[in-house]
């Protein structure tokens, strides 16, 4: 490909990706079990809407919307720096376990500590940093290999799914108030849940600018980059973090929702290309619509059961990782 | 002589790579190669002096400061290394790529590509003749214009002083010859003190002012090239019996073969 033709496809794509997720968010007030069309949505915005319309749209959409966005724009932006400061085209919040570990900090939180479920953003948080450090730590001999993360990920990510079981075998009596959590997904999820993650995305995400430059530096390999001048272990190890915070957060809302993080870096990838500048942000705006336009789907097309988006994704994203394997031949 | 590189007692052991009590002294303003066989500790050494492997005993002087003293961006604006072409490189333009070398003088909040900037890279990429590439994807250059774009990356760290670990491997010999041409006019041009790791004895002997040799990691020999440069030389480095003839200046080695008692 010719510099020419990428910058071409750099520009299009920066159009095209924010319109398409305004289109996506729209479709998402637009369907469900109750068709809203896009007057009647105008007229719920402007004050003059029907009551049952403004309920549907203030109080149930659109703060799944947002949460949506949000969880899906964090799980994109949290994949692709592991994916580059991990060295493995395969690093994914849910596949090597970082979610796993969130998730089980979250369980921890919510049914043995319920008392402080206010701290279950930092809880889960922390639970994905401690197990991307582990796995790190684990995979690292003189460097690491693609191989050596995604191994020590699933041993790690069967660890605390046993773990997880456990605890709800234990606690059997309290965790009918989890499930619809566990099973990673939007259902339920309003404006409180908003309020509640808000602050942590928004500040994880700002942050996100400020792993650019060191993420790109990286991809020229640790050598190079120390000969440049750079703290590699240092920048490895607060981007890991960074990851961490992103996956903790959409965690801590939606549970375990995999494949978005695999699935969107790698498509923006091949249109972008590696450069930071652009995978980042086109990935966050790609994975928030992704998450927005599948939950659409997951409430409305199986109405009226709502499907959690977490299994619809995995069932979009497992073909695809397998499709990954094949094509890059990585193991 | 005045010393770019000195190192003082110099040991390290890798398993597989190990240095020796190294000391040696790199002069200034010219072009030293560092020769000797396979897992003699050549490119140990260059990671050393640079600082990517941290020596078990002794210390590293880059102009007459202990290199353990400098700051991380301070030394990559004193010295530039290329490493063997191995290191996955992404799939970025030559002048994207050139443009990293700006980094040791960027931090994280004023990280802004200058006017004085761009005129240290348009000046790189002139001194190795790549700006006619400089849109052109890193990948798809030939394997020389890849190794000269490197050069230019380090080129634009403005370093005073540049390490090159066997430049030249891998590439067809007028590549190879035009990657010594280039490391040769920027010695005597801009005054780069150059420092590298070659195979190929007679290219290191006819393009350095100094030889070093290294076997099983300790320093064997150093000295001009022509007085270094001899069948004794060889048979002690290299364990091989050949001659040293010269062609208008060029050194020949004839290997003594065996070809027919096998």
């Amino acid at each position: 490909m010719t510099q020419k033709k990428r910058n071409l496809q750099r520009k299009y794509i920066s159009i095209i990706a924010p319109i398409l997720l305004i289109i996506v968010s729209f479709h998402g007030l637009t369907y469900g079990s109750v068709f809203i069309s896009l007057p009647e949505i105008w007229d719920v915005l402007s004050h003059k809407g029907e009551p049952f319309h403004e309920q549907i749209i203030m109080e149930l959409r659109l703060p799944r919307i947002l949460i949506g966005l949000l969880v899906g724009g964090c799980l994109a932006a949290s994949g692709s720096l592991l994916q580059g400061v991990m060295k493995n085209p395969l690093a994914d919040p849910g596949i090597i376990g970082v979610s796993a570990g969130a998730g089980l900090a979250a369980i921890i939180t919510m049914v043995i500590l319920p008392q402080y479920s206010y701290l279950l953003p930092i809880a889960a948080f922390l639970g994905a940093l401690i197990t991307s450090l582990i796995i790190y730590l684990l995979a690292w001999d003189q460097g690491t290999s693609p191989v050596k993360i995604i191994l020590a990920g699933v041993a790690i990510n069967a660890l605390l799914g046993a773990i997880t079981s456990g605890i709800m075998v234990i606690y059997s009596d309290r965790v009918q108030a989890v499930l619809p959590w566990l099973a990673g997904g939007l259902n339920g999820r309003g404006w409180y849940h908003f309020e509640f993650m808000a602050p942590y995305a928004i500040i994880s995400i700002l942050l996100c600018y400020f792993a650019i430059k060191p993420a790109n530096i990286i991809l020229l390999g640790d050598d190079t980059a120390k000969l440049l001048g750079q703290k590699v272990e240092l920048q490895r190890f607060l981007i890991i973090i960074l990851a961490s915070l992103l996956a903790g957060v959409a965690v801590s809302v939606a549970g375990l929702i995999g494949f978005v993080g695999l699935v969107i870096p790698h498509i923006i990838r091949i249109i972008v290309g590696e450069d930071y500048r652009f995978l980042l942000p086109l990935s966050m705006i790609g994975g928030a619509t992704l998450v927005v336009f599948s939950d659409t789907i997951a409430r409305s097309w199986f109405d009226p059961i709502e499907l959690p988006v977490g299994i619809l994704l995995a069932c979009l994203g497992a073909p695809f990782f397998l499709y990954l394997l094949r094509r890059r031949r990585i193991l | 002589m005045m010393a770019a590189i000195q190192t003082d007692q110099i040991t390290l052991n890798l398993g597989a790579f190990q240095l020796h009590d190294i000391s040696l002294a790199i002069p200034k303003g010219k072009i030293t190669t560092i020769v000797g066989p396979n897992g003699s500790g050549k490119s140990t050494l260059l990671k050393v002096i640079t600082r990517l492997l941290t020596a078990d005993h002794g210390s590293v002087y880059v102009q007459n400061k202990k290199t353990t003293t400098y700051k991380a961006k301070e030394y990559a604006q004193t010295v530039s290394m290329l490493p063997q072409s191995k290191d996955h490189l992404p799939n970025l333009t030559a002048r994207e790529l050139i443009t990293f070398g700006r980094s040791p003088y960027k931090s994280l909040l004023n990280n802004q590509i200058t006017t004085e900037d761009e005129a240290i890279i348009n000046q790189a990429m002139q001194m190795t003749n790549t700006a006619k590439h400089e849109n052109r994807l890193f990948y798809s250059l030939s394997g020389g214009e890849q190794q000269k774009v490197r050069i230019a990356m380090a080129l634009a760290q403005k370093t005073d002083i540049l390490l090159l670990d066997e430049p030249t491997t891998y590439l067809d010999m007028a590549h190879q010859l035009d990657v010594m041409e280039l490391l040769y006019h920027i010695n005597s041009k801009y005054n780069i003190t150059v420092v590298m790791v070659l195979h190929d004895l007679q290219q290191a002997a006819t393009y350095s002012h100094h030889l070093i040799a290294m076997k099983r990691g300790e320093v064997v020999d150093s000295g001009t090239p022509k007085f270094l440069l001899t069948a004794g030389f060889l048979r002690k480095v290299y364990e091989i019996n050949a001659r040293v003839l010269y062609e208008e200046d060029y050194p020949l080695i004839i290997p003594k073969i065996n070809i027919k008692e096998r």
